[in-house]
């Protein structure tokens, strides 16, 4: 096996699992638990199962596979409830619940959906609406768990959300956001504008989500602009089906170009089309040109950020890292700071962490 | 290869290096650690484990190692690592043998979803199998250890693994965990058996893992029909007491130890049936090891009862 190939087996598999009959058991081995760290292996064994190929792999690696699709499809369920609940919840508030991520893929039955791993729900409410939300929670099971002063400030004033809420008796977290950057961040982005935009699931219910190049958007901005990129694979590949999906209206990519422009986020649209081609082998569309153009960074940072990219893109598993995979991991958690607060409440703040780092973990 | 047939020189540098693959049952580990500590034992009570063979899957690839930093030093930990990922918090550096045992389980039963995943010790005898389902502190590892020097073959003293296609118990034949007491009790009656130290102040108090033996380590491909199951209780100076149990309540007592029953869902639902259907269901109260011991010995097999009633 060459190094490179050894490296990028799970993205390998994913874009050209036709190759997936010359590999050795060991490559397998490997494949599994690369796939697995960068959370694509339930996917891995829904895209084989689609295509019919399932039953050629062998029966050990197999084993993982379907262990992490019934993992996979027990958490759907799960969400399927959890969801439900939040409608028993907010329905008759009047309020405009939107679901995010997951929960949105999941009850509009979109593709990333299907072997996608959920940790927990996420929601966005109206700002001016938060209050009402966090106390109809409560009454319906919901806590906000026990957190230092400081990092209830940190979320309340600066986020783009409310501490995670945990429910007494299902254990289950619900996120409640009410944008989808930071309040601090470097991209002023008015959430009303998505609020405006987004659409009903189409379960019936009074439940909404982003309107389809919201959607994506989101998907880039939580994957490009947070710093962290364990499970950038499985991003990546939540934002190229999303992409295939939607682009069966053919006016979908001009849109999502003029709508990254508009809400000033082409520059992680632009890193999204450009690793969705270096991993996934999938060219932008050509109406995307103007977003691509008008996202490029500098050469210097353009550089930087490919060797970054390059290195973090990849499954945190020991065998896909190279020369530097941890400083680049660590260079782009940086970053994700850098762009959420501005630097006079960035370094209190690591300040701060750095202080209580030993007593929290 | 089995892992006695390493030198010990290689044994470590196997472990030091690109891993040392191992057999238990169905799954193949590769097991790292720099630790001697970790080499002695699995030298001591995995010395009848097959070694894997080259380019060949690996289920779990796992690593006991100290963490970064301080705590190398200062009151040095361990950490239980699964590829690069850190499933539970560290443990001091002592109680790295149990740790790996308890990680490896952690392992199967976080992974393995092909199969019903009992939280039992199994044991075999003619084909039939016999299980014995938590709750622990139950008295079922010393049973099962006393058991597996007894005639009988250990597939497991923890984990027992039901397939969802044909409903056979399969077993790992891993080392069997003994708590406190039964430590001293076991070393006593079995004298040829080879057991660890004892690791002290864990999680479950006294810890001491007792090499499986050699048969049921070779047997331990083999799978075993459904035989017996028995809930089992200590009970200091008790009689022994040995009962018929009701189906349905041994099924919901098995279905709330399982690991991956919930997960299973209707699949879960139904291989459970079929356990609890064709085993015959006991309870068992006792203090006495060598009155249950001839207990077990006149135990028939269901079906042959059957026939001949």
């Amino acid at each position: 096996m060459r190094q490179r190939l050894i490296r990028e087996l799970a993205v390998l598999a994913l874009r050209s699992p036709e190759c997936l009959p010359g590999f050795t058991p060991a490559e397998w081995s490997l494949l599994v638990r690369q796939a697995r760290n960068s959370g694509v292996l339930a996917r891995l064994q829904a895209r084989l199962e689609a295509q019919g190929t399932l039953q050629d792999v062998p029966l050990a690696a197999r084993n993982h596979l379907e262990a992490a699709r019934r993992i996979a499809d027990k958490q759907m369920q799960s969400a399927r409830w959890e969801i439900v609940q939040i409608r028993a919840a907010l329905e008759d508030s009047g309020i405009p619940v939107v679901l995010l991520k997951g929960a949105a893929y999941l009850a509009a039955g979109l593709p990333p959906a299907i072997g996608r791993m959920f940790a927990d729900i996420d929601i966005m409410v109206p700002e001016t609406a938060l209050e009402q939300v966090e106390k109809r929670l409560m009454l319906h099971g919901w806590m906000a768990e026990k957190l230092h002063p400081y990092d209830q400030r940190y979320y309340r004033e600066w986020m783009h959300e409310l501490p995670p809420l945990r429910h007494c008796r299902r254990g289950t977290v619900i996120d409640v956001h009410h944008g989808i950057l930071p309040r601090t961040s470097r991209y002023a982005l008015d959430s009303r504008l998505l609020h405006e935009a987004a659409v009903p699931v189409g379960d019936g219910s009074a439940l909404r989500m982003l309107a389809p190049a919201d959607m994506v958007l989101h998907s880039i901005v939580h994957l490009f602009c947070d710093g962290e990129f364990d499970r950038g694979l499985r991003d990546l590949y939540d934002i190229d089906d999303l992409i295939v999906h939607f682009s069966a209206d053919p006016a979908f990519p001009a849109r999502l170009a003029d709508r990254a422009i508009a809400l000033g986020i082409a520059r992680p649209l632009y890193y999204a089309l450009v690793w969705r081609q270096r991993l996934l082998g999938k060219p932008a569309h050509e109406d995307l040109e103007p977003a691509m153009r008008a996202g490029a960074p500098g050469p210097v940072i353009g550089l930087l950020m490919s060797a970054l990219l390059e290195r973090a893109m990849l499954p945190s598993h020991p065998s896909c890292d190279q020369a530097f995979t941890g400083v680049a991991r660590n260079l782009l958690y940086m970053r994700g700071h850098w762009l959420r607060m501005p630097p006079r409440l960035l370094l209190p703040h690591l300040w701060r962490k750095a202080w209580r780092g030993d007593s929290e973990n | 290869m089995r892992v006695a047939d390493l030198s010990d020189a290689e044994l470590r540098a196997a472990l030091q290096g690109d891993g040392l693959d191992i057999r238990t049952g169905p799954f193949a580990c590769r097991i790292r650690s720099e630790l001697p500590d970790i080499a002695d034992n699995i030298g001591l009570l995995y010395a009848d484990q097959p070694l894997g063979q080259s380019d060949e899957f690996i289920d779990f690839d796992v690593r006991i190692a100290p963490p970064r930093g301080l705590r190398r030093w200062w009151r040095p930990q361990v950490l239980f690592r699964y590829d690069d990922w850190v499933p539970f918090k560290p443990l001091p550096a002592d109680q790295a043998v149990p740790m790996l045992e308890w990680g490896l389980n952690w392992c199967v039963s976080s992974h393995a979803h092909q199969y019903l995943i009992l939280h039992a010790a199994v044991l075999e005898k003619d084909g039939r199998a016999l299980i014995f389902p938590a709750p622990p502190g139950s008295g079922k590892s010393t049973l099962c250890a006393a058991l597996a020097c007894h005639g009988w073959r250990l597939l497991s003293d923890e984990l027992g693994l039901i397939d969802l296609q044909d409903g056979h118990c399969h077993g790992l034949a891993r080392p069997v965990n003994l708590k406190n007491r039964s430590i001293d009790v076991l070393q006593e009656r079995l004298p040829e058996a080879v057991f660890s130290r004892p690791f002290r102040d864990t999680a479950k108090g006294t810890v001491a893992l007792m090499r499986p033996p050699e048969e049921s380590v070779r047997r331990a491909a083999e799978p075993a029909m459904p035989g017996w199951i028995v809930s089992v209780r200590y009970e200091a100076g008790a009689r022994t007491h040995f009962k018929a149990c009701g189906k349905g309540r041994m099924f919901m007592q098995v279905a709330n130890t399982a690991f991956n029953y919930i997960l299973l869902a209707q699949r879960g639902f139904r291989s459970l049936g079929q356990l609890v259907r064709t085993s015959d269901c006991y309870e068992l109260v006792y203090s006495d090891l060598d009155d249950v011991l001839a207990l077990f010995d006149r135990l028939e097999p269901p079906e042959t009862r059957e026939v001949a009633g």
